[in-house]
């Protein structure tokens, strides 16, 4: 097999509400970053793959939408629905399938153009649970006391993950917001469905991100660091939230295999410098941490308590802040492979971490309370 | 390079106007069932999954989660691609990637839709743009209405010409056991039916269909152990340029298809597409289709398709036959609708087409049509490209 690496990323300034872009222009920017970054044109694109949802845009056929400001006239393209970390796996195999040497790969949405409970209720079977007006927080309030019951997880040690990402996202000069919390900030805030409460829960945010996947001659032409996709895989559990153990993550552990084994990793542990992780909600920081192998099943409490996943710690967990520090649900996933990408370069400015990243891990997911996981591995060689 | 792939089983349900009897979980299984007896596979041979439709029509968000039960994706990768009209092609592309890339060897590739869950017009409607497009351009049927009388008014076809399409496929389509229009239709009677949009008639229009389809893919390493006849792909083409249906200047071309299709000869060294094609399933929403797209593909001059047709060249005993599956005016569940042209093309490769088999096909075409006047195109071979 060949072998494909990302040459160029951009993304947008993320915010709660981007009234002056419309959805096209706001991946624009993106785009037009992402193609800066790696030093080539729009010529440079062999194809496209855009990621987007009908549901949160309110529009059919939503690619519709992008595609001109994503480069597609006159090029072959595709569109992906679900997390960007999807898109990008698409935007990869139509490089390694040998028809293209370069996919640009495009994931934006704009949370404050629609309603997140309607939306996410919408995933909800029609006739069996939608009506009982489940959405994508009570669902996951139901995940988090789930998991807190069968291993004793406390709601401080989950408040941990908030004080931590909203920390770092501070310093992310891309992030929707950052804030100095205490873990009693956390415990204090507004409780939403128990036991999440309003610091637990990651923002809606409008954004845009691109990033440039090229083959190997392709990438070494163009980058003198192009970053490695050397690991992915992913994995969809069982629909029905009753068919599931919430307090486990067997896709994602299932994911995280395949993603090790292709890209030879033994010790999730020793060989991962930075991981950027879907943290939607403070507690799937931990549960998540446990799927990828981090620590052992109902360690993740004490994995955050023991501050290896701080920005100075051995295995940092979300140094750009995550998703707590911004949202844009689609793209959220692509954002994290761009943030390792910066990490990874050394090029991630006051959210670079203390030490040589030689290899990063990125989850992205699609469903309600992770029901299908995307893991990527990312490294210099 | 990437690895050679080919389909080596496929699946339909029964298409028909109101499956009250499954929901869409179960229509879907139906179709995987059918596409695993098919290739002698099992679920539990298959690598990953790839399903599309489109969300507003059923209104169900994330349908690769909620579609598990029906899929048998549970505990493999599943990813879903969608780009309107043309996510069954759209499907078809995908999966013949991602199993060139290597990083599947057997994969299952789902298009489906349960139409007569939806209000599809009052869909199609938001795929417009909200301020620039949506007041104007209604539905599907609009555009293609303007597609048709600019046709005619440049190159002077006639409502006759198009209904001679109608009448064709729907022949067709009495052969074909999936089809869900399976009635012969007169010149007359599509020229009296009800009128749409003008010129455009009832007749001359898609049917809105539940239905699912399955196709699985293999890798060169196993595809021959799995059948003996794979159908190869040999290349896959599409241009989506246009995003605002205010875009287009000349509706008597569908200028994607003429973009694709100069694309696809190009790769595939071919100078003749009549002479050369054995069978082509065209993505046909509506007759003119018939006539307008077939010289895009560069069958024929511009201007020259009717005759073409009144020749009989496109019947099922003419020089290239069309949709012998009665295409799309007879059989429309629009997510599964490009990927069951690709699922016919794939029968007739392997001679399993029954009484809509055309003899000796090496080299066919299946086409998508969708979004902004997006076109797929996707050909299939009986020999493993070099």
């Amino acid at each position: 097999m060949d072998k494909a690496a990302i040459v160029g990323v951009g993304q947008t300034k993320h915010a709660a509400r981007r009234k002056e872009v419309s959805y096209g222009e706001m991946v624009y920017e993106a785009v037009i970053a992402a193609l800066e970054d790696a030093g080539i044109g729009m010529d440079d694109i062999d194809n496209v793959i855009t990621t987007s949802n009908d549901f949160w845009d309110g529009r059919t056929i939503s690619c519709m939408a992008t595609s001109d400001a994503s480069g597609v006239p006159g090029k072959n393209t595709s569109c992906v629905e679900g997390d960007g970390t999807f898109g990008a796996f698409y935007g990869m195999t139509r490089v390694l399938s040998g028809s293209y040497d370069t996919t640009l790969v495009t994931a934006y949405s704009k949370g404050s153009e629609g309603v997140s409970p309607i939306i996410s209720n919408a995933a909800f079977d029609p006739i069996l649970s939608r009506e009982l007006g489940l959405d994508m927080v009570s669902a996951c309030a139901l995940q988090a006391r789930s998991y807190m019951d069968r291993y004793g997880i406390t709601e401080e040690e989950i408040a941990q993950v908030s004080v931590k990402n909203h920390g770092n996202a501070l310093h992310n000069p891309n992030a929707h917001m950052g804030l100095d919390l205490t873990v009693e900030d956390v415990m204090q805030s507004r409780q939403v469905a128990s036991p999440l409460k309003l610091y637990d829960i990651s923002p809606i945010s409008d954004g845009a991100c691109a990033i440039v996947i090229a083959n190997e001659k392709r990438a070494k032409q163009i980058s003198n660091q192009p970053v490695w996709l050397n690991g992915v895989s992913f994995c969809a559990d069982a629909y029905s939230l009753g068919d599931r153990d919430l307090f486990e993550c067997q896709a994602l552990e299932k994911a995280a295999r395949g993603a090790y084994k292709m890209a030879g990793i033994q010790d999730p542990t020793k060989e991962i410098d930075i991981a950027e992780i879907y943290d939607a909600f403070s507690y799937q920081e931990l549960l998540w941490s446990e799927g990828l192998g981090f620590c052992e099943k109902g360690a993740g409490g004490k994995l955050v308590t023991s501050g290896a996943t701080a920005k100075d710690g051995s295995l940092p967990i979300n140094p750009s802040g995550g998703l707590m520090g911004a949202h844009p649900v689609i793209a959220a996933g692509l954002i994290r492979m761009v943030e390792a990408v910066y990490q990874l370069r050394g090029e991630a400015g006051e959210t670079q971490v203390n030490k040589q990243v030689n290899t990063a891990l990125v989850q992205g997911l699609n469903g309600v309370c992770g029901q299908s996981h995307c893991v990527w591995i990312l490294g210099r060689d | 390079m990437g690895k050679r792939v080919a389909i080596v089983g496929t699946g339909q349900t029964n298409h028909c106007s109101i499956r009250r009897d499954v929901n869409g979980q179960e229509l879907i299984r139906e179709a995987v069932t059918r596409a695993l007896a098919d290739a002698e596979l099992t679920i539990k041979d298959i690598d990953g999954v790839v399903i599309g439709n489109m969300d507003h029509f059923e209104s169900i968000n994330y349908v690769d989660c909620w579609s598990i039960d029906g899929t048998g994706g549970y505990m493999k990768p599943v990813i879903k691609l969608t780009t309107g009209g043309t996510t069954g092609t759209t499907l078809a592309i995908g999966g013949y990637h991602m199993v060139a890339s290597g990083m599947f060897e057997k994969l299952l590739v789902i298009g489906w839709e349960k139409n007569s869950e939806s209000d599809t017009t009052g869909a199609i409607n938001t795929a417009t743009d909200p301020f620039i497009d949506r007041a104007v351009f209604g539905g599907a049927v609009s555009g293609l209405a303007l597609d048709a009388h600019k046709y005619m008014d440049k190159y002077g076809a006639t409502v006759k010409d198009a209904a001679r399409v109608t009448v064709r496929d729907r022949k067709n389509a009495c052969n074909n056991p999936h089809a869900h229009l399976r009635e012969e239709v007169s010149i007359e009677d599509v020229m009296q039916s009800d009128l749409l949009s003008d010129p455009i008639r009832l007749l001359d229009m898609c049917p809105r269909s539940d239905g699912a389809c399955a196709i699985i893919y293999a890798s060169e390493d196993v595809a021959e152990k799995i059948t003996p006849q794979p159908a190869w792909v040999l290349g896959a083409v599409n241009r989506h340029s246009v995003n605002d249906f205010t875009e287009i200047t000349d509706n008597s071309t569908l200028d994607s298809m003429v973009e694709a299709s100069a694309e696809l000869w190009q790769k595939l060294g071919v100078k003749e597409p009549l002479k050369e094609l054995d069978v082509v399933e065209l993505y046909q929403p509506f007759s003119w289709a018939g006539l307008i797209w077939i010289e895009d593909l560069g069958l024929c001059k511009k201007g020259e398709a009717a005759q073409l047709i009144w020749d009989g060249v496109t019947d099922m005993d003419g020089e290239l036959p069309f949709n012998p599956s009665g295409s799309v005016c007879a059989t429309n569940p629009i997510g599964a609708t490009g990927l069951i042209r690709c699922a016919e093309i794939a029968l007739q490769i392997q001679g399993k087409a029954g009484a809509r088999q055309v003899p000796d096909v090496n080299f066919a075409l299946a086409t998508g049509f969708g979004g902004c006047y997006w076109t797929d195109l996707v050909a299939f071979g009986s020999k493993k490209p070099e």
